[in-house]
């Protein structure tokens, strides 16, 4: 139990996520249906915007989630690159639908509120744009992925590809704060301020956030256990043909 | 280096196919775009600068899989591996000659559309100067891409995937600069930015593409 670099092992991994995940995955969906609920049916209304303020609950989290994914799949291919561990390979590949689908989450719901609140489903907004563009990129790692037949020079591709991108990706982000002027609020939430939204808000919007976290851990625990098993399943194959 | 560069010039042009294909596009989707929005002047003259950008881009895009796809099939690739030059004095070469033979021509030809589409008189000298110093990065990102697909046997339509949005922050700057010189508006600042963003892909992204060429050469 010395260091974290035990857990290239894949062995090692798939039996400590074995014996973590329900854990996980239960405490995901306290948090969620806590956070939800709390946020759906106790809080109060927004003055100024009623009850599409919940939205907030749904919205915020998966949009954290859908940057964070990328920074997790970007640290991962580092990690992949330079001590090639193949489980860290396996999972930034894990990572990267779930993060297009929080990705997609945010967006949606982002449209469905801002519909009311701004009279239109999309706009051109700084914000909005680098999501799309993030989207994209999104689309082009998983499509390098699935395009490549070598598993390991697929790794070696896509997670260049991962660091090119996610420099281009903030160029982006800046550049279109720069292009337009947005209609989206700044940040709302930061650990350096005094204070964010309103307390009554601020607390089920925390759990709601803690349960797109353990989701997302989830889920990549059990994609990343997946790849593993389907990448032995293929060795086994390939050792029965041959003998 | 210059044999090279010569040798790849020489096969864009006589080969056929490659040279004026970029071109000829470009021509066509510009001429494309009245017949799509209508011939008002004054509506075409305010979109100039922006279909001028974004057709150059999308030639630029049309001849990226050229860049090393033959090479790679012939078996030249090989041969330039295992040559004294580095790889990422290949990529950058690559990348200067399919600026040559793609980027160039469509800034030259440029102006020329811009004729067609009515751009106002002052927009040609920033539209010139944007597509001249963003079509390199494009070259350069794309020479990227190219690296990245060229083991692939249906790369074409995953290079475009792969590259479209990296181009997104030189588009910004190089169509930015563009409409504000057509609106008479100061545009140092998104110049400095697209001639910084065509400097830092330039200097950084022979490297990457290097490190992709040698992993798909393996």
């Amino acid at each position: 139990m010395s260091s974290i670099w035990e857990y290239a092992n894949p062995k090692k991994f798939i039996d400590t996520t074995d014996r973590i995940l329900p854990w996980i995955s239960v405490l995901a969906v306290v948090c969620l249906v806590v956070g939800l609920v709390w946020g759906f049916f106790f809080t109060p209304d927004d003055f100024r915007q009623g009850s599409t303020v919940k939205i907030i609950y749904l919205h915020v989290p998966s949009a954290l989630m859908a940057i964070n994914a990328w920074l997790m799949m970007l640290v991962t291919s580092i990690i992949w690159i330079v001590r090639r561990h193949h489980v860290s390979a396996l999972a930034a590949r894990a990572a990267a639908p779930v993060g297009v689908v929080m990705t997609l989450i945010a967006l949606a719901t982002g449209a469905i509120w801002g519909q009311p609140m701004w009279g239109t489903w999309w706009a051109w907004d700084p914000r909005l744009t680098s999501f799309l563009i993030l989207f994209l990129f999104y689309l082009g790692y998983i499509a390098l992925w699935e395009a490549i037949e070598n598993d390991d020079t697929a790794a070696d591709l896509t997670s260049i590809l991962c660091l090119v991108g996610s420099v281009f990706a903030l160029l982006s982000r800046y550049a279109v704060n720069f292009w337009n002027q947005g209609l989206h609020q700044g940040a709302s939430l930061s650990l350096d301020k005094e204070e964010n939204v309103h307390d009554v808000f601020y607390y089920p919007l925390l759990v709601s956030i803690a349960g797109f976290v353990l989701l997302f851990i989830a889920l990549v625990f059990l994609r990343t256990q997946t790849e593993i098993r389907a990448r032995r399943m293929r060795a086994l194959m390939a050792r029965e043909r041959m003998g | 280096m210059i044999a090279l560069l010569t040798r790849d010039i020489r096969l864009a042009i006589r080969a056929g196919g490659g040279f004026g294909l970029g071109l000829a596009f470009f021509l066509i989707v510009v001429v494309l775009v009245p017949f799509g929005v209508g011939p008002q002047s004054d509506l075409l003259a305010r979109i100039a600068a922006g279909v001028l950008w974004i057709g150059a881009l999308l030639a630029c895009l049309l001849s990226l899989d050229r860049i090393f796809a033959l090479d790679w099939e012939d078996g030249s690739l090989d041969l330039l591996a295992t040559a004294p030059l580095p790889m990422e004095a290949v990529a950058v070469v690559k990348a200067l000659a399919h600026w040559l033979t793609t980027g160039l021509p469509l800034v030259l030809a440029a102006p020329v559309l811009g004729v067609l589409l009515s751009l106002p008189a002052q927009g040609y000298v920033p539209l010139v100067v944007s597509l001249l110093l963003g079509t390199p990065a494009l070259s350069m990102i794309g020479t990227f891409g190219a690296a990245l697909t060229v083991g692939l046997k249906r790369g074409g339509l995953l290079l475009s995937l792969l590259v479209l949005p990296l181009y997104v922050p030189t588009l910004i700057f190089g169509a930015e600069m563009a409409r504000r010189g057509v609106d008479g508006l100061d545009y140092g600042t998104p110049l400095l930015m697209l001639a910084g963003i065509t400097c830092g892909t330039i200097a950084l992204l022979p490297f990457a593409a290097a490190a992709v060429l040698r992993v798909n050469l393996r």
